[in-house]
């Protein structure tokens, strides 16, 4: 193995062990997303659309599994980065010989795991409680795993872009939180998106969220449905256009605009 | 065959922050197995100096080379001969004090042995303490040994015992001597006199960006050469005398008074009296007047 694998294994055990002694954090981490299904789920019981027998759990399923790609990336890293870069962490390995990409490469591990972790946590709910069946097409489970890759590829490289904005840690989480909250709220994860305003749905059509939650959906919701979707198909092709094309910009962001150091340290 | 390559070698440098020089033309030669002390007061410029040295920042004028490769483009090989011990810092809270350290080993082709280095820096009885439990003085030890666990030809220190307790610094200042008979090269900023003094082979004073003298501690200023002041009692009261040969003096009055001189006093300088004017003169801008002993 390289050193730079090597070490960025190492990063990530490290990270996991600082991730999981945070309780608060580890708390917050997982019962978000499950307590936005149960609440979601209990109000909302009736269908989406009548004689297609798709639930209003079985959709936003479909649409928290997607934000559980920017909660476990793009919201963790933007909030995590500027802490560090606070407490020295950043300052004090820069100072090291650890290959840099082996501090990304460790946060790229804790993202799958948290990813992983709230995915399996949101399915069991969705079974258990409110009868969400699961896909049984391998078609389906194939978009599963291109969609939630390029989306966590994707949220990864943003939170690491996005990451320079705050000016401190503390003030990270006022800054990312409205960010996901506007999109989710039009891209179709709270509401249907065939319900939104025109303009509302062309809005979301500019971020990779909506993208993502169509892909999700694809994956989670019978085929029929697809009709009920403004373009009246999956629209697959589009969806890995728009996040490859989003990857890039996502890279050049991070790439350009990653500080190790506070502003006017360096 | 020996090569007596110096550790740290500066010329010229320069570094300003929003038109205002924070360091303006600074020359260093630091030796290898030396203990080198910038010595200045707060906003001297001394850390955004050391930053430079160790690769942070950018400088905009001059040359330097450290272990003989320039700072200014810092790579991995270069990073693993030196260790940087930074000002405060409260990271890794979550993890041991053995968990740190074992994993900072990981970085280094050679590191030290993590419990050597635990106990090196006297925190044997706290490996297993979580960081954030750990007091000021203690965290600063940590520190240290993230900053050795490498291996490091030359180590890094900005201000290691601001905070420090007495007793606290006295250790601290145990721990640098270790580390120097086992051949490492320091170079450390303090705002304490005291602590150049006890572990500096050579100070220089930084002042306003510019260093304003350089020497041992005890010639720091001309001070070893420098007039003492000697005072006596007269029937008129006391007098003072300022003499290059204050002993001459002294056994000249010895004989006039056969006998004990009455409250006889010799005084030098102290490093303190020395500083103080070096830096104080800075401030009046006739700085280049008292360059001493420039490499």
């Amino acid at each position: 193995m390289t050193p730079t694998l090597t070490i960025g294994w190492h990063r990530f055990r490290v990270e996991l062990k600082e991730f999981f002694r945070e309780r608060e954090s580890v708390v917050f981490t997982f019962s978000m997303p499950m307590l936005l299904m149960l609440i979601f789920g209990s109000v909302f019981s009736g269908e989406v659309a009548p004689g297609l027998g798709v639930t209003f759990s079985q959709y936003f399923l479909a649409g928290m599994i997607a934000s559980g790609l920017v909660y476990s990336s793009f919201q963790q890293l933007a909030i995590a980065i500027p802490t560090e870069r606070d407490n020295g962490t950043l300052k004090r390995i820069q100072g090291t010989p650890m290959p840099k990409a082996s501090y990304f490469l460790g946060k790229l591990g804790v993202v799958l795991m948290v990813y992983c972790g709230q995915v399996i946590l949101l399915l069991l709910i969705g079974v258990v409680l409110f009868d969400v069946t699961l896909p049984d097409t391998w078609w389906q489970w194939i978009t599963f795993l291109w969609v939630s890759t390029l989306g966590l590829t994707l949220c990864t490289l943003l939170g690491i872009a996005f990451s320079s904005l705050p000016r401190s840690g503390r003030s990270a989480s006022a800054l990312v939180t409205p960010v996901i909250l506007v999109l989710q709220f039009t891209s179709g994860v709270f509401f249907v998106f065939r319900d939104l305003p025109h303009w509302m749905q062309v809005f979301a059509s500019f971020f990779p969220l909506k993208w993502m939650t169509q892909g999700m959906r694809a994956v989670f919701l019978p085929g029929e449905f697809a009709s009920q979707e403004p373009a009246g198909v999956w629209e697959l092709p589009q969806v890995a256009a728009v996040l490859v094309l989003w990857t890039v910009v996502a890279m050049v962001l991070a790439l350009t605009t990653f500080r190790w150091q506070r502003r006017g340290d360096g | 065959m020996t090569m007596v390559e110096p550790a740290v070698e500066v010329r010229g440098l320069v570094k300003t922050y929003a038109g205002t020089p924070a360091v303006d033309g600074i020359d260093l030669l630091v030796m290898r197995g030396e203990c080198f002390a910038l010595l200045g007061p707060n906003g001297a410029g001394k850390t955004t100096a050391i930053e430079i040295l160790e690769g942070y920042r950018a400088r905009e004028a001059g040359e330097a080379l450290v272990l003989g490769h320039d700072p200014g483009r810092p790579t991995r090989a270069w990073r693993n001969r030196i260790g940087i011990v930074l000002q405060t810092a409260t990271d890794n809270a979550e993890l041991s004090v053995h968990e740190v350290v074992s994993h900072f080993a990981h970085y280094y082709p050679a590191p030290r042995d993590t419990d050597q280095v635990i106990d090196a820096v006297g925190l044997t009885d706290k490996r297993s303490t979580r960081t954030r439990n750990l007091s000021g003085g203690q965290r600063r030890r940590l520190d240290v040994a993230l900053g050795i666990i490498g291996r490091p030809e030359l180590l890094f220190l900005d201000e290691p015992t601001t905070g420090f307790d007495p007793e606290a610094r006295r250790d601290f200042w145990k721990l640098i001597g270790q580390l120097r008979a086992d051949g490492t090269t320091i170079l450390l900023t303090t705002h304490y006199l005291e602590e150049a003094e006890q572990l500096a082979d050579r100070v220089a004073v930084i002042a306003r960006g510019q260093i304003v003298a350089e020497g041992t501690p005890s010639a720091l200023g001309g001070r070893a050469t420098a007039d003492a002041v000697v005072s006596w009692r007269t029937p008129d009261g006391v007098q003072t005398k300022k003499t290059a040969e204050p002993t001459r003096l002294v056994s000249e009055l010895a004989a006039q008074y056969d006998g004990e001189i009455p409250e006889l006093t010799i005084r030098r300088a102290s490093l303190e009296d020395v500083y103080l004017s070096l830096v104080g003169r800075q401030n009046e801008n006739v700085s280049d007047a008292n360059r001493v002993g420039d490499p």
